[in-house]
């Protein structure tokens, strides 16, 4: 532990070779793209997490009468009603934690995954690094959502199978854009001294490479985030979602299910739509900007 | 491109196929709660029809075995016989490859030739409004769920204008003439493609336009300027060539996202493919046609991949040398 207050210390080893690093956050806030991105991700944050405790949605109350069966929006009910005549609105406020749930649960899996083996494959070279990027090479041309189809019909629709299944297959992009960073680190004036000064293998990852690769890690989190949220919708949409919970993606399959499309009620499909939309935008323009902080090259101003 | 090279390839891609159909072998038919044995187990099936089960699948040997029948089943093309349609699955596929590809090939054709397009306009206008406008309207695109795309298509063009048709390949009953069933299978095919398009046409915009823009600072741009070319012949003509590379090496990973892609628009505009039929074993829980299905779209990433790689080898004058 005493290793890590070390590596953040100032004139620790790592600051020469990361200096740029605190920089990072402070030109994704300067990015106009990135700073969107930003405010439209605490936007969707607080709709998501504080909407449902002041708009409780109640998955008991049902419509009464034919009356109150997908009717559009009114005063009482401000994105309209179900073919239930549930409310669409706090339908909509309590699905987006599933998204939420499954996109973080999913991503950390495929973080570790991919930048563990990345890590490993780039640093050690050699023989390892054969044997895992054929690995990886196999996984990246599976059809990602197709696979993810079949695990989920095979092993069940939970929230936490869900999660697993798409964790389990969006990591090889990863671990091949970590690999390549950390080949190029390895060979870096700074990490040849310090490991003839007798600095190990693990130790000389934690501190010299790791940190070096974090940023690339967030510009790649916030992409493969926005990729799990589709997916998640996508299940859910498909009829694999978790049948206990509301989630945006179940709430368009019953939409559709329910012939909501030839009664024209859009207000049951658009407003779940926009929120899978607004999530996965935000993250991607996140991702986005903070991958082009990063490659200067690809359009920062030079 | 030299036969050394050509071999390494061809004996990966054979080693990359084994691995798929060991792969789906241990999905389907190893894993605990594997659906052939749960079948072979549970009261679904006469007794007839369990024995024919279990004789295909060699249940009642050891998984070693099975695995080695399994393996000789693939290569005599015996995917098994379908629980729903009671034909084999390569019957049931039969009729839905042709439709998802006439959907896939033509919606990536389009999808790069926009993609590209789009990404030139920006690269050619980087840093302008323009530019920007465009990344951030890709990007908006590409996180549209394919099939909420769908729907919002079927709304604006088939509920509230009744512009085009929303469902299924053709209209029944008036498929008169080769002309006149091309033409309507032909209306019926715009909505899903253009859902297709629109999601995916900003992979290939964004790619085009990152790279261009570093290849626009290069020497040979700056030099083909100087002589006094036109800034839209240097684009489209020189820079653009190199531009290309990256963009073939997206249409491999590619097509594994648009297979994705179909599953959801196929469902949504009833468009028997492939993409519907894994939609309905997956509903009737029907593993023998979703197992192939699986196992086709691997097989055509691969595939594609495999052609890519190839093409990027001969193109690029780069890798070619070493």
């Amino acid at each position: 532990m005493s290793d890590e207050s070390l590596a953040g210390a100032p004139g620790a080893l790592v600051a020469l070779d990361a200096r740029a690093r605190p920089g990072v956050w402070r030109r994704l806030w300067r990015d106009p793209m990135g700073r969107s991105g930003v405010y439209l991700l605490a936007v969707v944050l607080v709709v998501v997490l504080v909407g449902p405790l002041v708009f409780p949605f109640d998955a008991q109350a049902f419509g009464t009468s034919a009356a109150s069966i997908l009717q559009p929006p009114s005063a009482a009910h401000w994105m309209g009603t179900t073919e239930l005549g549930q409310d669409v609105f706090r339908e909509f406020l309590a699905g987006g934690r599933i998204s939420l749930y499954v996109g973080l649960s999913a991503t950390f899996i495929a973080m570790v995954l991919g930048a563990g083996l990345g890590l490993v494959s780039g640093y050690y070279a050699g023989w390892r690094d054969t044997v895992l990027m054929r690995i990886t090479d196999f996984f990246l041309v599976l059809p990602t959502l197709p696979l993810i189809i079949v695990l989920a019909a095979l092993f069940g629709q939970s929230v936490i199978v869900t999660s697993l299944v798409i964790g389990l297959t969006s990591w090889p992009q990863t671990a091949r854009i970590i690999r390549s960073q950390v080949l190029s680190l390895r060979e870096r004036p700074l990490v040849q001294r310090v490991r003839s000064l007798g600095a190990g293998d693990l130790r000389i990852m934690r501190v010299h490479i790791l940190p070096n690769v974090a940023p690339l890690i967030f510009a790649n989190l916030a992409l493969v985030l926005s990729g799990a949220i589709l997916a998640q919708a996508a299940l859910a949409f498909l009829g694999l979602g978790d049948p206990v919970q509301v989630s945006w993606g179940t709430t368009l399959h019953n939409a559709f299910d329910s012939g909501a499309m030839s009664s024209g009620a859009w207000w049951y499909v658009l407003t779940p739509g926009v929120g899978i939309v607004a999530m996965v935008l935000a993250f991607s323009l996140i991702g986005h900007s903070l991958d082009r902080v990063l490659n200067p090259l690809h359009g920062g101003r030079a | 491109m030299t036969a050394r090279y050509l071999g390494r390839k061809v004996a990966t891609l054979a080693l990359t196929l084994y691995v798929t159909v060991s792969f789906n072998f241990l999905l389907f038919h190893v894993l605990p709660g594997n659906p052939v044995q749960m079948l072979a187990r549970s009261g679904h099936f006469s007794p007839a029809a369990r024995a024919e089960l279990i004789r295909l699948f060699g249940l009642n040997h050891p998984v070693l075995v099975q695995y080695l029948i399994y393996l000789k089943n693939m290569l005599h093309g015996n995917l098994g016989f379908s629980y729903v349609y009671r034909e084999p699955v390569t019957t049931v596929m039969g009729g839905a490859i042709g439709n998802t590809l006439v959907l896939v090939g033509t919606a990536t054709v389009v999808t790069i030739i926009v993609g590209v397009v789009v990404g030139v306009i920006a690269a050619s206008r980087a840093h302008s409004l323009t530019d920007a406008s465009i990344t951030v309207g890709s990007l908006a695109l590409w996180s549209m769920p394919d099939f909420f795309t769908g729907m919002i298509l079927i709304f604006l063009f088939g509920v509230w204008t009744h512009a085009l048709p929303v469902s299924g390949i053709v209209t029944s009953g008036v498929t008169e003439g080769l002309w006149a069933h091309t033409l309507d299978v032909g209306r019926h095919l715009i909505l899903p493609a253009l859902t297709l398009v629109l999601v995916n046409a900003a992979e290939f915009s964004l790619i085009t336009r990152n790279t261009l823009v570093d290849v626009l600072v290069e020497d040979y741009v700056v030099t083909a300027r100087a002589k006094g070319l036109s800034r839209r012949r240097v684009v489209w003509g020189h820079a653009l060539r190199n531009a290309m590379l990256p963009v073939m090496t997206a249409t491999g990973l590619y097509v594994g996202m648009i297979l994705g892609g179909a599953i959801q628009v196929e469902t949504v505009f009833s468009w028997p493919g492939m993409g519907l039929l894994i939609y309905n074993s997956v509903e009737q829980r029907d593993y023998p046609v979703l197992e192939g299905c699986f196992f086709l779209f691997a097989i055509a990433v691969i595939a594609t991949n495999f052609i890519s790689d190839l093409l990027y080898h001969l193109l690029d004058a780069r890798v070619r040398r070493t």
